[in-house]
This record gives C-alpha cells, sequence and structure tokens, in this order.
C-alpha cells in the first residue's frame, strides 16, 4: 500500500508552485487506478480499493466544491429585468470579471479586509503562540491540582466560538466590566483600533490552549534524562528552556502554529459577533465572502472565498516549505509526516470551515 | 411557449466559507420564463408554515385552530432562529433549491421586493383578502411593482417613550411634538435635582438594521424622504439633511448619549429602564417589560416627534407569504386567509402583543385597556413610511448604515454623507 502511494504522492511535488500542484491532484486519483491495473501482483490492486475510498471521500469533500467554487466565481450576479421587474432565471458568465471588479471597484474594501486577515492573523498567532507556550509549561509542571489547572486551562477552547463571541460582547459593552476594570468608557464595538483590539483578545483567550494543549502533548515526550544531564551540566532554566525544551517542542509547536494560522486566516464568527458586520475595522476576507453570498451574488461571492482559498493554501505551502525542512531535520519522519497533513487539513479547513 | 426546460445545471453546488454553506443553484429554463398570468392556487393537502423561533407561544394554539378545522389539511410549523438574517437565508436557499418544504413563509417587511422579483412568492389575489379593512402603509409593505406579494400578519412601529413624573415635575404639560422641543423639554428636566445626569434621548444607533430605521425616521420626520414616489433615491435634499443633521447633531451637543452608538433595541431599552434616559425611541414590546421594571408607571408614550411638528415612523411586522415551489396552494391561500384575519390578529395582539394590521383593533376599548399605547401606536403606523422597497435590500441598507454611521460619529458631514449615499442607492436600483 504504501508503495503505491509514495511515487504517485511525491510525482508532483518536484514540479512546484501552487498550480502545479493543484492540477497535481485531480489526476492523481486516475494514475493511481491505472497504475493498479497495470500492477500484475494482486497487491497493487487490493491496495488501491483499500485507498479508493478514502480518495473518493476527498474528492467528494474537497475536489467537488472546490472545483464548483471556481466555476460558480465565474459567473456574474443574476440581473433585474427592468421590463418585467423580475430577476433574471440565468446567472451570466463573465468571465474573470468577479475577480476584475475585487482589485478594481472592489478594491478599497478588499484589501482591507485582506490587511485586516493578516493583521489578526500574525497578532494572534504571535500572542497565543507566547500564552500557549506558558500554559503547557505550567500544564507540565503543576503536580497538585494538575487536573484542574489543566481542565481550567481548556476551558475557552470547549467553548463554542459563537458563544465566547456573544460573552465577550458583553464585556466589551459600553457598561460593561472591561469599561468597568479600565475605568474609563471605551466604545469597544465602534469602528477604530480598539475593535481590533477587543477581537484580538476574545481570540487569544479563546484559542491559546489549544497552543497549550499541542505543545503540551510535545512536552511529555522529552525525557527527564536529558534535562537531568543538562543540570548537571549547570544549565540554568532559561538555558534548559532555550536549549532543551524549545527545540525539542518545536515540531510539536509548528503543526500548532500552522494549525492556528490556518484557523485565523479565515476568522468569521468573532468579528462578526463581537463587533458587527460591516466595520471596516474588523471586516475580514470571510466576512466579504459572507455578506456577498447573502445578497444572493454567489458569483462574487466565490470569487471571495477562492482568494481567500489561495491565500491559505500559499501560507500553507510557504509554512511546509520554509519549516519543513526544519521538521524533517529535526523530527525526522514524524515531523514531516506532520506537515504534510497539515497540508490536507488545511484544504479541508478551507472548505469545511 | 410554455415549455420550462428545467435541467440540473451543474452551476453551482457547496462553496463554504466561514461557516455558511452557500448553495447557489439555477435552472436554466426558457429566458425570464415569468407568472404574466395570475398564479393557480390549486391542490389540497398538508402544509407547512414557517416562520422565526415563537418565543411566546401564542403561535401554536392558532395552528391548532386552523388542524381542528382542517383534519385533511393540516400546518405543520417549521421554526427557523430568531435571527432574522438567518431566517432569510435558510428561505433562501429553499427557493434556490426550489424544495417544497417550505409553503407560507413569515416575511419580515422589508423583504417582500426581494422575494417578489426572484420570483420566489406567488402574486396572490388581491380581492380575496380583507386589505381595505387594514392600515394602508402596513398594506403597501406587501406590495411589490402594484401587485399583492404578501398579506400583512403583524405590524410594528416606533414610539417616543418617555418620563411622564419628570416632564411634569420640571413643569412640561405634554410630550414633545417636535425635536426642538424635545430638547427644550430635555434641558428643563436637567436642572430638576432627579433629572441631574441623565441623558436625554436615544435610538437604535449600532450599524445594523436599526440604524437604518432610526435614519429613516430622521429623513421622513423632517419631510425627507429615501426613495420617493416611484421608488427611486431621493436622500440628497435639504430635507433630508435636516433629519440627519439632528441625529448627527445630538450627538455632538449630548442630547443623543455617546455610548448610543452602540445601542441596539435591548441596550437603549436597558439604559431607559435604569433610568438613563428621558426620551426613547423605541417598539411597543418595551412597553409590557417596562412596566416591570424601575421605571414603572413613571413612563409614557406618545407618536415620534419630527423636524415641524409629529414625525413619521418606520414599520417593522410580518408578512405572509405562498412559496412559488410550493404543493396544496389552495389549501395554502385557504390558511393564509385564516391567518391574516381580524380574529387570528387579536389573539396575537392579546397573547404575544404583536401590532395588528386591522385599523379596528386599535380602537377596541378592551384591548385598549390591556394595551394602553395601542392609540398612540396606531397614530405611529398610520402615519409610518415604509422603509426602501428595494430588490436589492441587503445592499440598499447596507449603504444607509454606512453613511448614516459616518455622519453620526463625525467622520462625515451630513451633506457629503447624504450625497454619497445618492450616489450609493442609485448604484445599487440599478440608475
Amino acid at each position: 500500500m504504501a508503495d503505491t502511494r509514495t511515487p504517485t504522492g511525491t510525482a508532483p511535488r518536484p514540479s512546484g508552485g501552487a498550480a502545479g500542484r493543484r492540477t497535481g491532484r485531480p489526476l492523481a486519483p486516475v494514475g493511481r487506478r491505472a497504475e493498479a491495473a497495470r500492477a500484475t501482483a494482486g497487491s497493487g490492486r487490493m491496495a488501491a480499493l483499500l485507498v479508493s475510498p478514502t480518495l473518493l471521500v476527498l474528492a467528494i469533500v474537497v475536489l467537488y466544491p472546490t472545483i464548483m467554487a471556481l466555476t460558480e466565481s465565474l459567473y456574474g450576479p443574476k440581473g433585474l429585468d427592468p421590463r418585467t421587474g423580475f430577476i433574471r432565471s440565468t446567472e451570466p458568465f463573465v468571465g474573470l470579471k468577479n475577480y476584475a471588479d475585487i482589485f478594481g471597484e472592489a478594491g478599497g474594501r478588499f484589501w482591507n479586509a485582506f490587511w485586516n486577515t493578516t493583521f489578526f492573523t500574525g497578532v494572534t498567532v504571535a500572542l497565543e503562540t507566547v500564552i500557549g507556550m506558558a500554559m503547557a509549561l505550567i500544564m507540565h509542571r503543576a503536580l497538585k491540582g494538575r487536573a484542574l489547572v489543566r481542565a481550567a486551562i481548556l476551558v475557552p477552547w470547549a467553548v463554542p466560538t459563537a458563544i465566547s463571541g456573544l460573552l465577550w460582547r458583553w464585556i466589551f459593552n459600553s457598561n460593561g466590566i472591561a469599561n468597568g476594570l479600565l475605568g474609563r468608557q471605551i466604545l469597544w464595538t465602534t469602528e477604530g483600533f480598539h475593535a481590533k483590539v477587543a477581537v484580538i483578545v476574545a481570540e487569544v483567550w479563546k484559542t491559546a490552549p489549544f497552543i497549550g494543549l499541542l505543545v503540551l502533548a510535545g512536552l511529555q515526550v522529552i525525557g527527564k534524562e536529558v534535562y537531568e544531564a543538562a543540570r548537571l551540566d549547570g544549565a540554568g532554566p532559561l538555558r534548559q528552556f532555550w536549549h532543551i525544551t524549545l527545540p525539542l517542542v518545536k515540531p510539536a509547536l509548528l503543526v500548532a502554529v500552522l494549525f492556528r494560522c490556518m484557523d485565523a486566516l479565515r476568522m468569521f464568527d468573532l468579528p462578526y459577533l463581537l463587533i458587527g458586520a460591516q466595520k471596516n475595522s474588523v471586516e475580514t476576507l470571510s466576512m466579504l465572502a459572507q455578506d456577498e453570498a447573502s445578497n444572493v451574488r454567489f458569483g462574487p461571492a466565490s470569487a471571495y472565498a477562492v482568494l481567500l482559498f489561495l491565500y491559505v493554501f500559499l501560507i500553507a505551502l510557504a509554512f511546509v516549505r520554509l519549516l519543513g525542512t526544519d521538521l524533517v531535520g529535526d523530527g525526522g519522519a514524524g515531523g514531516r509526516r506532520g506537515g504534510r497533513r497539515g497540508i490536507v487539513l488545511s484544504r479541508r479547513a478551507e472548505v469545511t470551515a | 411557449m410554455k415549455i420550462r426546460v428545467i435541467r440540473a445545471f451543474p452551476c453551482s453546488a457547496a462553496l463554504v466559507a466561514a461557516g455558511l454553506v452557500l448553495t447557489a443553484c439555477g435552472a436554466s429554463g426558457d429566458s425570464g420564463s415569468g407568472q404574466s398570468g395570475p398564479a393557480s392556487f390549486e391542490g389540497r393537502g398538508p402544509i407547512t408554515y414557517v416562520t422565526g423561533k415563537d418565543t411566546t407561544g401564542t403561535l401554536q394554539p392558532v395552528l391548532d385552530r386552523w388542524n381542528k378545522l382542517h383534519p385533511k389539511e393540516k400546518v405543520t410549523l417549521i421554526q427557523l432562529p430568531t435571527d432574522a438574517d438567518a431566517q432569510r437565508q435558510q428561505m433562501i436557499q429553499n427557493a434556490e433549491t426550489k424544495s417544497d418544504a417550505y409553503t407560507v413563509l413569515s416575511l419580515d417587511v422589508v423583504w417582500t421586493s426581494e422575494f417578489a422579483a426572484h420570483q420566489w412568492i406567488d402574486k396572490l389575489p388581491e380581492r380575496q383578502f380583507p386589505l381595505h379593512k387594514m392600515l394602508k402603509p402596513v398594506v403597501e409593505t406587501a406590495k411589490y411593482r402594484g401587485g399583492l406579494y404578501a398579506v400583512p400578519a403583524s405590524s410594528d412601529g416606533g414610539m417616543l417613550y418617555y418620563r411622564a413624573d419628570l416632564l411634569k415635575k420640571a413643569g412640561v404639560a405634554g410630550p414633545p411634538k417636535t425635536w426642538a422641543e424635545l430638547k427644550e423639554d430635555c434641558a428643563k428636566v436637567r436642572k430638576l435635582p432627579e433629572g441631574k445626569g441623565m441623558s436625554c434621548y436615544a435610538g437604535q444607533f449600532q450599524k445594523y438594521e436599526g440604524l437604518t430605521v432610526n435614519f429613516a425616521e430622521a429623513v421622513n420626520s423632517a419631510g425627507g424622504e429615501v426613495t420617493d414616489a416611484d421608488g427611486r433615491p431621493d436622500v440628497d435634499t435639504p430635507a433630508a439633511r435636516k433629519g440627519l443633521d439632528f441625529l448627527a447633531g445630538s450627538f455632538k451637543d449630548g442630547t443623543i448619549p455617546k455610548e448610543a452608538i452602540t445601542y441596539q433595541e435591548e441596550d437603549s431599552r436597558q439604559a431607559f429602564q435604569s433610568g438613563k434616559l428621558l426620551f426613547l425611541r423605541n417598539w411597543p414590546y418595551v412597553y409590557s417589560l417596562a412596566q416591570k421594571s424601575k421605571v414603572a408607571g413613571k413612563f409614557a408614550v406618545a407618536p415620534l416627534p419630527g423636524l415641524n411638528g409629529p414625525g413619521a415612523s418606520s414599520l417593522g411586522g410580518h408578512n405572509l407569504a405562498l412559496s412559488s415551489f410550493a404543493r396544496n396552494k389552495a389549501t395554502a391561500l385557504d390558511f393564509m386567509k385564516f391567518f391574516t384575519s381580524e380574529q387570528t390578529a387579536k389573539s396575537f395582539l392579546q397573547g404575544a402583543s404583536l401590532a395588528p394590521p386591522y385599523a379596528r383593533l386599535y380602537d377596541d376599548p378592551a384591548l385598549v385597556k390591556q394595551y394602553p399605547y395601542l392609540p398612540v401606536l396606531k397614530q405611529s403606523v398610520l402615519r409610518a413610511v415604509p422603509r426602501p422597497r428595494v430588490v436589492q435590500y441587503g445592499d440598499a441598507t447596507s449603504a444607509i448604515q454606512r453613511e448614516a454611521y459616518a455622519a453620526l460619529n463625525g467622520g462625515k458631514s451630513s451633506a457629503q454623507a447624504l450625497t454619497d449615499l445618492q450616489k450609493d442607492l442609485k448604484k445599487v436600483m440599478g440608475q
């Protein structure tokens, strides 16, 4: 099974680039099936048979919607017939006009959303990494009430984002706790930098435990003897952290950061619920797509979604290309698998989320 | 000629962005396949009634009454989320997939044009409904291009809630009829020891549908209009500017508290109930809730004030429409007649305090005793101006919210905001 998988799976990789991979994917199942047919050994056929349900599911949940979204993005909204007063029943084919509009007419809104998305991703993931790391160290160390500490730290992650959005809306209400603690009245849900701050605080609160959880798993596999040896050599706690903990936990941390990036890039529910729709300060790319779709313009909505998809895809690819080599060097095959799983998961996240 | 070629056109499928499954499907037919003649209403049997979540518990008894009378044409209740946008989304999805799952739809008054223009709902026989007994502005919300596409089931109008106790103490004879009076009264009350630190006026100014309502009310109350008699945008006028200036100026001079820019209905109700506000623009539902709060017995309602006299409210409420893709339309039509009858409207008024579309109920002494605000609400609804009736209502309301919000938080002058809004609305309406 592994034999048939590896060559076809890796074959399109050297061609590189996003386009190469994308065209490579749809062909992959066909190629695999053809190869299996050619194989004289029954094992090849068996392998194909065993893999096919997975491929089928992937084709249905990943490939089909992606292609459909791409196709849909080439159609414009149905027009209003001024004579009858009715909307026409077909969507006109407009080619790349939806994309041209996004970068032309609606460019201001798009780039604003693009920068918001990028800004949120950068800031929240950086903060989450630091805080999540600290949480993991605490969860790892805490001896008394260990279960309680872990549960307490994980609670925010267990709260659905929509609910946490509503909770934080109460906190950031004009008469809410946040203003009470700060001792002055900031109108958090109005336009401005404070709206961004509110989103970031709520997002970090919610997802830092996720990084903490994954890093904790990484911490637990580090052997005690490594630390003992370091202590004998006279390394202080800080030195131990920099030279032992961090390098050894890096594969797990990178996977966690990658997941969080993917997640943050398609952020929608938190700004939508906490601050509100159509607020320039917090509008993200997903919100643009949703806005178009809710106004029954599925073509432009798809175009936004496709652009977001490409953006997420490129980030994921960059991540794996830039840091993937490190993963291989440090973590061996396990790390690499983690990286590749990252891609698949990111695609899935993009489509299903 | 009337051949409808319905192909399973591989047009669109699940495209998913951030928690929303957006399905878009179009069947290609002969161009314009419009219903030029009146739709026929045939078929009897079970149907469904689709509406937002019923939190009052008054809906099912009404349906039970129908089901008892028509055991072979039972109505099943389908409840959608409380959130209006989510309701609209699900109804659109049902229509785009041409599903017959939904029969009778409870539409927000502002959706009529969009649903009618997409032919998601059928044109209804006007003569079969007692429209002449209903309040005229309410009936207008159910029309598209002169045709009746829905039947009013409930209405809603904005009213001015005011602290009668404080006005009396300050020596003010009655509620203000104009904005100038409102500000004067407010200054007087603020001089009282009880009025110290109170804010004067608030409505709903968060960037959401409520802002569109409040903006339209301000413009209409100053004698302006958002769209003219032919439905064209006409918002860049001196009258409209005076309306928006009232709101923007009130924010600036502190008549409206700064935090009101974050208010939705509930926030403003809380502020009024906790005694922070002297005047509040809100819907009738606030009345019974405020009666149980600390301002109970201290407040009263009046029609909205305007620039030179009484103002004009926007209209809320729901209309019943018939899904084009439904089966058993004869039953559906009968059910709609039953559901929008005066008797049903009365039971909804009594049980759920939904404002009825029927003029007579507002004058019913027994009902007025139960709901003392009814005479005021009647005036409010009679003078009301429906929000713009636009096919692309979603775009129109976003444009209004964007510009009004910019004017209120001082980002733009009223004049500039209205000029921009006029341009945006023209674009939305394709003119």
